[in-house]
């Protein structure tokens, strides 16, 4: 086409931008920075010991299927140590002065931020994820959060939670795979500066940061006892959460589980948080600043591998511009590096494990096989470890598997609205209920669009924002409580009089 | 008007520039830019680390993306005759580093530098229309770019009316920058691919204040007809920015899906070291794509650039980290 | 083995960062609790109290720019330094007020806790204090506080350290920056706080200190129109009339509780805040 404007010629031919002419050579991170102990112990009361009946279990590397380590399994005995552990700490930790119990926590986030690259780098390691979101976000909001919550020790007559908050008691605490670090930090951190002690267990993919974290207890000076922390199979965590010793449940994982959770501690009185899954809509109107929520969609659905609770798995366009939104949001893939997580350009890191990925790629299937359209990235796979491509589904119903059940990986369903009732409506029609996203410059819009998503989480023309600050957790059976903010302190204290 | 930048759609620029009031219509339809997104991206591109192989494609890169700048009320033939000397052959000592793509100086010193510039690759780029204010009449500006070409310039840098701009009269500014690329398209045997002279429209984003504004000063002059968009005149702070240019790449890059031309961009000001310059051929990469990683789609606007990367080149060759007593001054 | 001859330490003002003479050239003895001499302290004048402001109003900007995470971290920082340095401020204590050294290390202790204490509510006030008003329609309605911008402080005049960090640090924690008047008696720990503030991670102008008389400096900032507010609760048991009247001139918050070293909550950090209410309407 010749400019209409122009006369003369500036006919050109636009290259193919996708062609790759500038290979960015492998950039990986140094691995040696981190030591892995062949064989871990279970951190109880200050030391770490073998399981009592010396049952241990492997954790491998997701990218590589490479054997990391050979980690204890809890059984019953070593679960009724650490709960006796949490109790005896719990009698000195929680008569403290908040001061003094917040600069433990000061140190614990000093720890974090000094020894932060080699808890990137094991986190990455075991985990799958990229070295780039490890260091950038998982590593230092682990060690905000502690920091954050160092603060709150000696504020808690200020959290609006009565004059005279206590602490519970023991925390029982459960955690998931994909944010291994951070999601401790939510599960210990306000725990801790509460006044509380805890038996935390770590997922059974990825034990090997939560024992750093031990270490970091360790050089805290923490007193023993107050985190104790036990590597396990589901059935470790079951029986600690079902435990008589403890007076709080704190869970972070699938809804299947949590309601078995939300069942066995019916009629016991104790306490309990969960947040669950997930199926977000990120909603994007016509008006939106495009090129951003093109980025936010990616980020809402890619990071982590898709791998997070709150993720925008289910891209809600106006059918003005899906057309549009399609056609760069794939370009934009194309530009995904997926490959070695400990390599700093990777974007796109492993699945976290076996189970995972055949989870994933059967959803993903049934999408297919429902007739929706399938888009994948054009991107070669390594030959050993677990690994699916960013994949987008256009033409999705809303009755289909892949646009009502939570996958946990990196595809994402897109389907249209034309009015912003039809938005909310179809936004809201799942039984979860953690977070949602807005795209589009009107502020009223927006306002409006947030009262009536049904999603405890809502981030309009941004993405997966996480801060210390800020609470989070869902509606519906995406679970209850909240975990950041002064609204997750309220999970670890009570006004009762003692 | 989102779908404007659709690949599909069928949009006639003609439409779009028939009155001044459709053209306005037509950029302020433009989607906006989200400020915090579009540094958040750009700073998560800032994070690519580039090794190797791939860092001395960069640096080669960065050197023949470069236009090497003096642009001073000190400048004298001897300064300009020595910048041109350097622009040949950056590093005497190491004749497989490449020649800059361009000298960028005044245009009564265009002539200094035709002479010292005969029968190389090294093409001339001259500021015109009253640089760096933009504040003189239309005929000034006229003659101001007919001189600089008449004395040889291949490549004329125009700075834009940023006061017509900012008071919303954009028919102006279109206006000023068709009576640029006219005498431009009037001139033959440069040494560019078409032997035309190439225009590049400085939108002093520094000045234009907001994304925004980035964005729509972006498309009007890719719409007027420049060849390249120019972010600043390196006179005003702040001068290139990451993500002020990738918002202008992602302006030729959606001008290219919809019309088929290639248009390229230029950073120019505040880039000092090649660490600074990787990450903009990363942002170029990433942004406009691969097509765009050439002297004729991205240049560099810089002095004292070329020194860092020769540097970090000689550190890549020699393994050992360099000094700058070794890299002549120019 | 020969006696090896002190170095000492010479005190100077310090102003947007740097640590100049007064540009009166004036200076004062400072004694120690026996009257023998100790140190030329600077006398600031008003020209310093003009530069000082300056200081103080550049890097607000700045300073309340940053996010709160990282003035905390900034605040915590400052209290990780001072405990490394508490025996040289126990004994600059010691030898000024003559109290003794077990009593001048609590005063220490109490000055690093008051940061770390502080350091905590730099994220947390707003929480606190902040609020989402249900106001009846349409409406998205929040209040937030804000830094009131630049502060003058004069410091208790009955301690040396503590008294100066509780003052000061419930002021900065928001954003804003301050020109204080430490103790004129026992002006030098406020200057060797100031070497700390200056090595940790405060930007320079966030907290100048201009040592001299209280009687001469006060009035000068008290009438000054760039200065947002004054804290006179260091000088509490005085009659404060003409200042508080010179500082009606352009509304100066006037604060005359003396800061207390108790933790009392985040109402000495409000005291120096605006509420912000912001209205949005809410619809498609």
């Amino acid at each position: 086409m010749t400019d209409p404007l122009l006369g003369a010629g500036t006919e050109t031919t636009v290259p193919d931008v996708l062609t790759p002419t500038w290979e960015y050579a492998p950039a990986p991170e140094a691995r040696d920075l981190v030591t892995i102990r062949s064989r871990s112990g279970l951190f109880i009361d200050g030391a770490f010991h073998d399981a009592a009946d010396g049952g241990t279990f492997a954790t491998i590397s997701p990218a590589t299927e490479e054997h990391l380590a050979d980690v204890a399994l809890a059984g019953d005995a070593d679960v009724d140590r650490a709960v006796a552990a949490a109790r005896r700490a719990f009698a000195s930790w929680s008569r403290l002065p908040g001061r003094e119990r917040g600069k433990y926590l000061f140190r614990i986030a000093r720890l974090l931020q000094e020894r932060a690259r080699e808890f990137a780098v094991l986190e990455s390691l075991d985990n799958g994820k990229p070295i780039r979101e490890t260091r950038d976000v998982d590593v230092p909001t682990a060690a905000a959060h502690f920091f954050y919550h160092a603060g709150w020790a000696d504020k808690l007559a200020w959290a609006g939670l009565g004059s005279h908050p206590r602490p519970l008691g023991v925390a029982g605490q459960v955690i998931p795979w994909n944010f291994p670090l951070l999601m401790l930090a939510w599960k210990v951190a306000p725990a801790l500066a509460c006044g509380n002690t805890v038996v935390l267990k770590p997922a059974e993919t990825t034990p090997l940061t939560a024992l750093l974290f031990a270490d970091i207890c360790q050089q805290a000076d923490l007193p023993p006892g107050v985190v104790n922390i036990l590597t396990g199979a589901g059935e470790t965590g079951a029986t600690l959460v079902g435990h008589e010793g403890i007076d709080k449940v704190a869970f972070t994982g699938s809804t299947a589980v949590g309601k078995q959770i939300q069942r066995r501690l019916a009629g016991t009185g104790r306490r309990l948080t969960l947040e669950l899954g997930g199926k977000a809509a990120n909603i994007v109107f016509e008006d939106a600043a495009m090129d951003q929520a093109i980025e936010g969609i990616v980020d809402g659905i890619f990071f982590n591998q898709g791998h997070v609770c709150c993720a925008g798995s289910r891209l809600i366009v106006q059918e003005s511009v899906h057309d549009l939104v399609v056609d760069k949001l794939t370009r934009r893939l194309a530009t995904l590096r997926l490959g070695d997580p400990l390599d700093k350009n990777t974007d796109i890191g492993a699945i976290n494990s076996r189970a995972q990925l055949d989870r994933i790629t059967e959803l993903a299937d049934a999408g297919e096989a429902e007739g929706a359209e399938r888009w994948e990235l054009d991107c070669p796979v390594p030959d050993h470890g677990f690994w699916f491509r960013p994949t987008v589904f256009t033409g999705v119903s809303p009755a289909s598997r892949i646009a009502q059940e939570e996958i946990f990986g990196p595809v994402l369903s897109v389907m249209t609205f034309r009015t912003p009732d039809e938005a909310v409506a179809k936004a809201n029609n799942t039984p979860y209920g953690l977070s949602a996203g807005i795209w589009t410059e009107k502020g009223s819009r927006i306002l409006a669009m947030a009262d009536r998503l049904r999603a405890g989480v809502v981030w309009a023309n941004t993405f997966n924002r996480f801060d210390p600050t800020s609470p989070f957790g869902g509606y519906k059976e995406s679970g209850f409580g909240r975990e950041g903010g002064r609204h997750g302190l309220a999970a670890y204290l009570t006004t009762k009089a003692a | 008007m989102p779908a404007l930048v659709l690949p599909t759609d069928d949009v006639s620029l003609d439409d779009v520039t028939r009155s001044a009031s459709a053209l306005r219509r037509f950029l302020a339809g433009l989607p906006g830019v989200d400020q915090v997104g579009v540094e958040k991206r750009a700073a998560a591109l800032a994070t690519r680390s580039i090794k190797r192989d791939a860092k001395l494609f960069a640096l080669d890169l960065a050197i023949r993306m470069t236009d090497l700048t003096t642009l001073e009320g000190a400048d004298t033939p001897g300064r300009v005759q020595s910048l041109c000397a350097k622009a040949q052959r950056p590093d005497p000592a190491d004749a497989t580093v490449p020649a800059v793509a361009a000298v960028c100086v005044y245009p009564d010193r265009v002539g200094i530098a035709r002479e010292a510039l005969e029968g190389t690759s090294v093409r001339i780029a001259s500021v015109a229309t009253a640089f760096p204010s933009g504040r003189a009449p239309m005929s000034a500006k006229i003659a101001d770019t007919q001189f600089a070409l008449d004395e040889g310039a291949d490549e004329i840098d125009m700075v834009i009316d940023r006061g017509a701009f900012l008071s919303g009269d954009y028919g102006r500014v279109f206006d000023e920058i068709r009576a640029i690329v006219e005498r431009c398209a009037d001139t033959d045997g440069r040494r560019t691919p078409d032997g035309r002279a190439h225009l590049k429209v400085i939108l002093e984003t520094g000045e234009l204040a907001t994304y925004d504004n980035v964005r729509r000063a972006s498309w009007l002059a890719l719409i007027a007809g420049a060849d390249v968009i120019k972010t600043s005149t390196g006179k005003v702070a702040p001068a290139a920015t990451l993500p002020v240019t990738l918002v202008m790449l992602e302006a030729v890059r959606d001008f290219a899906a919809l019309t088929g031309q290639m248009r390229g961009v230029k950073a120019a000001g505040g880039i000092r070291t090649a660490k600074d310059a990787i990450r903009y051929l990363v942002v170029v990469h990433e942004t406009a794509g691969g097509g765009w990683l050439d002297p004729e789609w991205f240049r560099f606007g810089a002095s004292s650039l070329l020194n860092d990367v020769l540097m970090q080149r000689a550190k890549q060759t020699h393994g050992v980290y360099w000094t700058a007593d070794r890299i002549p001054i120019d | 083995m020969a006696t090896r001859l002190q170095v000492p330490k010479t005190y100077k003002l310090a102003i947007g960062g740097a640590f100049p003479r007064s540009e009166s050239g004036r200076t004062f003895d400072v004694v120690d609790a026996d009257g023998s001499f100790v140190a030329n302290a600077s006398k600031a004048s008003r020209k310093d109290v003009r530069d000082a402001v300056v200081a103080a109003r550049s890097a607000q900007p700045g300073w309340s720019g940053a996010t709160a995470y990282n003035r905390g971290q900034v605040l915590y920082r400052v209290a990780e330094l001072l405990d490394g340095r508490r025996e040289q401020f126990a004994d600059e204590i010691v030898r000024l007020t003559g109290v003794p050294r077990r009593s001048a290390r609590t005063q220490v202790t109490s000055a690093i806790d008051m940061w770390v204490w502080y350091a905590g509510w730099s994220d947390k006030f707003a929480q606190v204090s902040g609020a989402a008003n249900p106001v009846a329609g349409p409406y998205f309605n929040i209040s937030v506080p804000e830094p009131t911008g630049v502060v003058a402080v004069i410091a208790p005049q009955d301690d040396a350290l503590a008294g100066l960090v509780a003052a000061i640090a419930p002021v900065i924690v928001s954003g804003n920056t301050v020109v204080v008047v430490p103790n004129t008696r026992w002006p030098l720990p406020a200057i060797t706080l100031a070497e700390v503030l200056a090595t940790s991670d405060v930007p320079g102008g966030v907290v100048n200190v201009l040592t001299g008389d209280v009687e001469e400096l006060t009035p000068v900032l008290a009438g000054h129109l760039d200065v947002n507010a004054i804290d006179l609760g260091g000088v509490a048991d005085r009659d404060t009339t003409d200042w508080e009247t010179a500082a009606a001139e352009n509304v100066k918050r006037v604060v005359r509780t003396p800061p207390t070293q108790d933790a009392d909550g985040p109402a000495r950090i409000l005291a120096f805040c605006e509420t912000k209410t912001v209205w949005h309407p809410k619809g498609w």
